[in-house]
């Protein structure tokens, strides 16, 4: 038991250096899109350690215990995440809806320590997210339904090694339509631009984080970077058939979180309103198309 | 040739336990500074062309940032009215120490050519206290971008410390910004 539970805070931590890292990658990549430079490609972790590094204020004990809350809760979640199809750190917990529940409680930390601060933009931020994730979900949540149903089992293993028992194709290519469905959702939930509302630094300072300096704005960064890490897994796990090894998920990760992030480096920001009306149009007429074709006529790659 | 003789190890103290961990954040904080960009004269102009592809501050780990409590850098670039200078110390007072500060443009530093305006102060660092001046009116990007480099050295050499000066000095600062304003304190529908 205390091996396993050392196993998944390894797997925690081996998530956030990878997420960190492939983020500094991605903005020396983004930099020389735009003809730049671009910083250092350990960026990321200098700013983590410098944001811990510094002196910050508190707005009372709610503020700082829905930071604690937030980046424990995310831990948790990573904890349980499955990094090839026979590694994970336990056996059998690696449900589908165990990542969807608790990666609530991380949300809803922060959540809760944001609009402790009292800041209306704080607020306004946090008001967002929700509504975002309201929009996102219902599409993400048909399709992956969708694949729960031909597979006949929502563990993450099980539909890993569904997708690469002979004959069967990734569901990326088995369910085309599903897996585009899939890859808009994935922009939503890591935050990427046509979908950033939520943070929108020119135009709400940044959301939730407003009031954030210093310490717990570096645990904040961690957490983005643990949460990040889980939504691209359960992506790569999902529709991409997972991974036989370590390598094969760190290729397959790196493809994903780049195309995701090269495309949001082309794009504007749309207004909160566009993005619920976005997504409760094409994506949900598109799972919905997926999800018939599926399952009652059957037609899978 | 050394020495058999058995020499005590000598314990660090506490203090200078303290300056080892300091020098190793003072590594983090030199290489990630990030700006609160206080755009309130016309030195402003020169900002885009040293963050984009041009200059391109990002190589050096500095970026805009959209709010006091995440900036390490108060960057006042150009005049400061009246008005703007209560507005520029609350701003500075909120952000989270160690801070900085980078006055742009000949205003900041004795007024420029806005000297005798009613309106304008004249020396930023009676007000709150300036950690790099970069003059020129207005500072082209290379210079912009030396200042910012003259900053770091400042920070690794362990010079850079106005936040503490405004901490030490306080009253004297909060003596001259009164003598200014006649009152600091803002009434407006956002700060009541
Ligand atoms: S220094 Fe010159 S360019 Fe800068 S704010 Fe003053 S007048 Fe404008």
């Amino acid at each position: 038991m205390i091996l396993n539970i050392l196993i998944g805070i390894g797997i925690a931590f081996f998530g956030f250096v990878l997420q960190t890292s492939i983020a500094g990658i991605n903005r020396k990549i983004v930099g020389r899109l735009q003809k730049r430079h671009g910083p250092r490609w350990y960026q990321e972790f200098i700013d983590i350690f410098k944001l811990l590094s510094k002196r910050s204020i508190t707005h009372g004990w709610i503020f700082d215990f829905g930071v604690i809350m937030a980046l424990g809760g995310i831990i948790a979640t990573a904890m349980f995440m499955p990094l090839t199809n026979n590694f994970l750190a336990f056996e059998n917990f690696d449900n589908f809806f165990i990542f969807v529940y608790l990666i609530a409680v991380g949300m809803l930390g922060m959540a809760m320590s944001a609009s402790g601060s009292g800041n209306p933009w704080a607020s306004i931020g946090v008001m967002r997210a929700l509504t975002t994730m309201l929009a996102y979900e219902v599409p993400f949540l048909i399709v992956v339904l969708t694949i729960i149903n031909l597979t006949g089992n929502s563990s993450l293993t099980e539909i890993m090694l569904y997708q690469q028992a002979s004959g069967n194709n990734w569901f990326l290519i088995a369910l085309p339509i599903g897996g585009l469905v899939g890859f808009i959702a994935l922009m939503g939930m890591l935050g990427k631009k046509p979908f950033e509302t939520y943070v929108a630094p020119a135009e709400i300072a940044s959301g939730p984080m407003v009031e954030y300096g210093g310490k717990q704005l570096g645990m904040l960064f961690i957490m983005n970077e643990i949460s990040a890490f889980i939504e691209v897994s359960l992506f790569v796990h999902l529709f991409l058939g997972g991974a036989t090894n370590i390598f094969e998920f760190l290729i397959k990760y790196f493809v994903v979180y780049t195309l995701a992030n090269l495309i949001s480096s082309v794009n504007g920001r749309f207004k909160i309103d566009q993005v619920v009306k976005f997504f409760y149009k094409w994506p949900l007429i598109m799972a919905v198309t997926q999800a018939v074709i599926a399952i009652y006529f059957g037609w899978v790659i | 040739m050394l020495s058999t003789k058995y020499t005590e190890k000598t314990k660090l103290t506490k203090d200078e336990i303290d300056r080892k961990w300091w020098e190793v954040g003072d590594y983090f904080r030199r290489n990630s500074l990030w700006l609160l960009m206080y755009c309130t004269g016309c030195c402003a102009v020169e900002l885009p062309p040293s963050m984009t592809s041009a200059y391109d501050m990002e190589r050096l780990g500095m970026g805009p940032m959209a709010t006091p409590r995440q900036a390490d850098i108060l960057l006042v670039s150009g005049y400061l009215s009246l008005k703007t200078l209560r507005r520029l110390i609350y701003t500075y007072e909120q952000m989270s120490e160690p801070k900085y500060v980078i006055g742009l443009g000949s205003c900041p530093i004795n007024g420029g050519i806005y000297h005798d305006s009613h309106a304008v102060i004249n020396q930023l660092d009676q007000y709150i206290p300036v950690d790099v001046y970069v003059a020129g009116c207005m500072p082209n990007p290379e210079s912009i971008l030396n200042g910012f480099v003259d900053l770091m050295e400042s920070i690794k050499n362990k010079t850079a410390n106005s936040w503490k000066k405004y901490r030490d000095n306080n009253e004297w600062y909060k003596q001259n910004q009164k003598d200014a304003l006649g009152e600091v304190i803002i009434h407006d529908e956002f700060h009541e």
